[in-house]
């Protein structure tokens, strides 16, 4: 299935080469979850801090049960913050 | 120590400047800057005077904290009546201004009375002089700055001044220190125009010191170092700054769009950090320059943009093709996403002239919104507009009206008003999206519901900064709650308000508090400061400088009531995003906050909370 994926801030520099912007269709496994997805990209698990699936915050303890259906948005960041 | 224990009494009806010494009695019980100034305020003007008249009185503050070398200590405030709300009003700034201020023996500075004319205060530590600005009357923030410089033969000066928006009385003019750092909100900079007073500038080299130097020096290090070790305020902040959150909250669902409208914005990617570091088709360079730091800061979360050469507001205007202050996210949001524009170019000129002419950058764009949806429902029109297409996504509307409200001109000037004043006069009061006349920043309160009660309690009309839940709702800090749910918002909105109070009294940032808690503070304040400050005394100073405002404002005429929020937070769902189909859940937490705060069912302190608070 495919999924809509927005990594931001440094995770950015994990986007397949040549994405445009911040986001790209990504093909997954059916059985994707916001912990798949992250080891599918490499990302450094340590700099997802905010994961959040169609909007929502995924816990870290729900990372790997928390399923993803085809055509969900997961968009990351790292630690970040602002005012 | 650490306290200079002076202040400097200027009666501007007079043309005097005293020192006095500070009252320690109350340095102790309020602690200093947004505290101890609000004591002083509330002690010696009638809540009911109008703003501005010459009975309103405003006061420049430093915190205990202010000059030393605790991180981001560098901060002051500009306490007074609002003019933009009629209330209690406390705007914090960072810059160079308040530790130069500080080094010359001053925790702060009250201004009474009116000038006949225009004057600018002159510090050159003791030496204090009211001198003729009828030459800079009339001209920009940046252009006083440099002509006080220059005037006085020294660029180590510190400035503080208005612009011209401060002058022609647009309610929510700001104070401009260091060109573009400024105590922004509520209309402080409008007190200083109606009182003739130009600019403040000063010079200080006498030093700050403090009670235990040992222990504070190992205090303030090893707050540095939880700075530094810090994901957020050591690698996020500095690299990003808060520009990051565009993207963020606008995924969560609560980015306020085109006056509240809509609460996700389809141009947010295009005005975020992220298209701030993008290099650009003309030249090859990206919008953001470099990060900055306000005085002492380890942190550096400021931005230094440029605009694109070729954009059509700065051909032929050299003045701003140069690198100035750029977009910070609350300034990003209300110039963008809250009247759909998302041409980032545009947004920072918007941004460069609220800080080149002292406007909020936060309520102009909000208040520019409320217009674009009263064009849109044909309540104004170009003919009142003075021939603006004052529609929703116009850049060109928005930089021009930045220019016509920071000179007070036109239809800029009813820009100047405020949503609430414009909203009202065009009949159509339900489309000011403010709390006590003050606008709301950039998070919606039905997609981040403590938010809701955050800006319905704050003291100074509208604000995020008054109890930033955010923090724990929306990224985890110090631990995460549900955004969407009511359920204990109460109590964090009450924990961050005394916390946050006693932070602005510090001279420090509160961006701190993204890796600092209390009991990273305390150990600082205590080491600096005589007398206890426990993480509980400085909780319990918190609680009482939130009472001391609060009492403030029902002397002035505000009541429960006034603990509201615009109806189309209450009544218009969320169109989409997680928040889809909410509105804000203020009538449950409401009750349940005045109950925690020890207050009335009207939102009154009751006596015991009054003689429990030493009020
Ligand atoms: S964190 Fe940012 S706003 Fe705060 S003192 Fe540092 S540079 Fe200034």
């Amino acid at each position: 299935m495919k999924i809509r994926v927005k990594l931001y801030a440094s995770l950015a520099e994990h986007l397949p080469a040549g994405t445009k912007g911040n986001e790209t269709d990504l093909e997954v496994a059916a059985d994707a979850t916001p912990a798949t997805v992250i080891a599918q990209l490499g990302l450094p698990e340590k700099m997802c801090h905010l994961v959040l699936l169609n909007g929502v915050y995924v816990e870290p303890s729900a990372r790997a049960a928390t399923s993803i259906r085809d055509g969900d948005a997961l968009a990351m960041w790292p630690p970040v913050a602002g005012g | 120590m650490a306290w200079a224990r002076r202040i400097l009494r200027v009666n501007l009806t007079k043309g005097t400047c005293t020192h006095e010494p500070l009252n320690m009695d109350w340095a102790k019980r309020y602690l200093g800057q947004r505290g101890l100034a609000t004591k002083y305020l509330t002690e010696e003007i009638d809540p009911k005077v109008d703003p501005l008249d010459p009975g309103n009185k405003l006061i420049m503050a430093t915190g205990p904290l202010t000059g030393t070398c605790a991180s981001t200590a560098g901060r002051y405030s500009v306490i007074t009546k609002g003019a933009l709300t009629g209330a209690i009003a406390c705007s914090n700034s960072g810059g160079f201004f308040g530790n130069e201020m500080k080094n010359a023996g001053l925790d702060m500075i009250i201004f009474e009375g009116r000038a006949t004319s225009p004057v600018y205060l002159f510090i050159d530590n003791d030496d204090c002089q009211l001198l003729d600005a009828s030459g800079y009357w009339g001209t920009s923030v940046w252009d006083t700055e440099e002509g006080i410089k220059e005037a006085h033969g020294d660029p180590q000066i510190r400035v503080a001044s208005i612009g011209v928006a401060g002058e022609k009385g647009v309610k929510f003019a700001c104070v401009v220190n260091d060109m573009h750092r400024a105590a922004g909100r509520s209309g402080v900079g409008t007190v200083m125009g109606s009182k003739n007073l130009k600019a403040v500038a000063i010079r200080g080299t006498k030093g700050v010191s403090v009670d235990d130097m040992p222990a504070f020096l190992k205090a303030a290090a090893a707050g540095k170092a939880v700075l530094a070790d810090n994901a957020v305020t050591g690698q996020g902040l500095p690299a990003y700054g808060t520009q990051v959150l565009m993207n963020v909250i606008n995924e969560t669902g609560a980015l306020p769009t085109r006056n509240h409208r809509d609460i996700q914005f389809e141009g947010a990617s295009k005005i975020s950090a992220e298209a701030m570091a993008e290099p650009r088709e003309s030249d090859g360079k990206p919008n953001l320059v470099r990060n900055a730091a306000c005085f002492g800061c380890t942190i550096a979360c400021g931005r230094v943009s440029t605009i694109d050469r070729t954009h059509y507001t700065v051909v032929d205007r050299p003045q701003y093709q140069k690198a100035s202050g750029g977009l910070e996210y609350e300034a990003a949001w209300a110039l963008g996403a809250a009247t759909g524009v998302d041409d980032l170019d545009a947004l920072t000129f918007a941004n460069f002239i609220c800080n080149e002419q002292g406007i909020d950058p936060i309520s102009f764009g909000a208040t520019v919104g409320a217009a674009m949806e009263m064009f849109e429902d044909g309540v104004i029109t170009t003919k009142e507009a003075g021939g603006i297409d004052v529609k929703f996504g116009s850049a060109k509307a928005l930089t021009d009206l930045a220019e016509l409200c920071g000179r007070g001109e036109g239809f800029g000037a009813e820009i100047g008003l405020g949503s609430k004043l414009l909203c009202e006069k065009y009949g159509k009061p339900e489309l000011s999206m403010s709390v006590k006349g003050q606008e709301f920043p950039a998070y919606d309160g039905r997609g981040i519901q403590g938010m809701g009660l955050t800006y319905a309690t704050s003291n100074r009309g509208a604000c995020h900064l008054r109890s930033y839940t955010v923090a724990s709702e929306i990224l985890g800090i110090p631990e995460k709650t549900d955004p969407l749910v009511t359920d204990g918002k109460a109590g964090l909105v009450k924990a961050f308000q005394d916390a946050t109070a006693a932070v602005d009294s510090a001279g420090i940032c509160v961006f701190t508090t993204f890796a600092w808690t209390l009991e990273d503070i305390a150990p600082q304040i205590d080491a600096a400061c005589e007398g206890d400050w426990s993480v509980e005394a400085l909780l319990a100073t918190g609680e009482r400088i939130w009472n001391l405002e609060r009492q403030f404002n029902l002397a002035a005429g505000f009541t429960g009531k006034d603990d509201n929020l615009p109806p189309r937070l209450m009544k218009d769902a969320a169109k989409t995003g997680p928040a889809k189909g909410l509105t804000s859940g203020l009538d449950k937490m409401l009750p349940e906050y005045y109950q925690l705060r020890g207050w009335s069912k009207d939102g009154v302190p009751t006596n015991e909370t009054v003689s429990r608070l030493e009020l």
